[in-house]
């Protein structure tokens, strides 16, 4: 069987995103998106961990006898987490602190399971793990803007803590110093807020494509990947 | 939800008996569960040394920041008392204070402190109260309070980066500024605080006192 690696990409990065399409894993994402920064490591750490989990199931997925799969994939995924944990812990010390906290909230990340379940059971190791890797630099896209712009909205700045991440690196001051802040987009209520606007985004520009092929005619239509 | 590939169902083989079947598959469960455990041992095993040696250098790191290594020269983390339940310092038993010394007489001691009653939860801090009473300086090393306002307690979120809202800590000397006296501006103390965020400021102010109160205290009882 071929498969098409854009494809699968591009279903991860967009058709099927996590964050605004799929709706899974909305704890994480409305929880940690208050600044880029942050929004970006648990998208980094995410990606890492469904990429290595989906190649994992989708390497044993024939010795996975079917009506056992759930709670083997669990702990499959459960045991990737804690020995990629450790060994951040262990050998990128400075990656960990940073990233460390995130690492052990990905477990409980429903977004993981779903596609081990959906992609990586039926599918060989090197898709599978583009499948994962794909879903999370799509929901790294939504992390960063909702990060992004709940940072700018509510501290005005941008990238703080990036010296973390980049040594060296500095925040950069978007609005006017004496800008007030505005606590509501740090504080939960925002994230949902944010999250609504970014989804009825997709939804409009994705409308318009598709106004804009039925005009066009049927020839150049994409096929239908709708739920 | 739709995929690429669709659903295989399990294979058409005989169906095996429920005992069979039963048996079959929690042997494999128990099979992955091993090698799995096996795994994540063997992981443990690789790494633990590594670990301990990293957090170890973490804390130290942190102590750095209100005690200079310069001012000490013993192994600090090693000259450590563990102390009964110490609820001046909010801590439950088996809390530690490090003991600083240069060339075997005490110059300060590094101790956790904990201010249960912040905006939002309790506000972990670490702080060295050298030989005269006076501080080293004060730590926030873990808190929950409202970003972008009462976080200001964590000079790493400061706005004013120059002059830190926890530096005014360094160096207070109960000689100069009587333990009565520290408390936030509100209470009747001489420490500043931010408009808008008055109780995570004192929180960290009143458990600043406590331990510091503590410290005189108990003294010559620490250091032995």
């Amino acid at each position: 069987m071929h498969y098409n690696y854009r494809d699968i990409f591009w279903n991860g990065f967009w058709r099927q995103n996590t964050g605004l399409a799929q709706l899974l894993g909305m704890c994480p994402i409305l929880a940690v998106s208050t600044s880029f920064v942050n929004g970006v490591s648990l998208a980094l750490a995410t990606t890492l961990v469904m990429a290595m989990s989906n190649a994992a199931v989708a390497a044993l997925r024939n010795l996975i006898p079917y009506e056992i799969r759930i709670p083997v994939f669990i702990l499959i995924i459960a045991a990737l987490v804690t020995m990629l944990d450790l060994a951040m812990n262990a050998w990128l010390h400075e990656l960990y602190t940073v990233l460390g906290i995130f690492v052990p909230l990905i477990v409980t990340n429903c977004i993981v399971l779903a596609r081990v379940e959906a992609y990586a059971a039926k599918n060989p190791p090197l898709p599978s793990a583009v499948d994962g890797a794909a879903m999370g630099v799509g929901l790294m896209l939504v992390l960063a803007i909702l990060g992004g712009a709940r940072e700018i909205i509510g501290s005005g700045t941008l990238f703080a803590g990036i010296e973390m991440l980049i040594p060296g690196a500095r925040a950069i001051q978007v609005l006017p110093q004496d800008y007030p802040g505005f606590l509501f987009a740090i504080l939960p209520p925002g994230a949902f807020i944010a999250l609504a606007c970014l989804i009825a985004a997709k939804n409009w520009y994705e409308a318009r494509q598709k106004a804009a092929t039925t005009l066009s005619g049927p020839g150049c239509a994409p096929a239908s990947h709708g739920h | 939800m739709n995929e690429h590939a669709t659903p295989e169902l399990p294979p058409a083989a005989p169906e095996p008996g429920p005992l069979r079947l039963s048996l079959s598959t929690a042997a494999v469960m128990a099979v992955f569960t091993l090698v799995f455990t096996g795994l994540m041992a063997g992981t443990y095993q690789a790494t633990h040394t590594r670990i301990e040696a990293s957090a170890e250098a973490e804390k130290l790191r942190l102590i750095n920041e209100v005690l200079p290594p310069a001012r000490y020269d013993n192994a600090l983390l090693r000259d450590v008392v563990r102390l009964d339940a110490a609820p001046e310092l909010g801590l439950p038993k088996g809390a530690s204070v490090w003991r600083a010394r240069r060339a075997g007489e005490p110059v300060a001691l590094v101790m956790e402190a904990v201010a249960p009653d912040g905006y939002a939860g309790s506000i972990r801090l670490v702080l060295a109260v050298l030989h005269d009473g006076s501080l080293g300086g004060v730590r926030v090393v873990e808190h929950k309070e409202t970003p972008g306002l009462g976080d200001y307690i964590d000079p790493l979120k400061d706005k004013v980066r120059d002059h830190p809202w926890i530096a005014q800590f360094t160096g207070l000397s109960p000689a100069r500024v009587a333990l009565a006296r520290w408390a936030v501006r509100k209470d009747g103390g001489d420490i500043a605080y931010r408009a808008g965020a008055t109780i995570s400021a004192r929180a960290v102010t009143q458990a600043v006192a406590r331990a510091a109160r503590f410290a005189q205290a108990e003294r010559d009882r620490l250091y032995q």
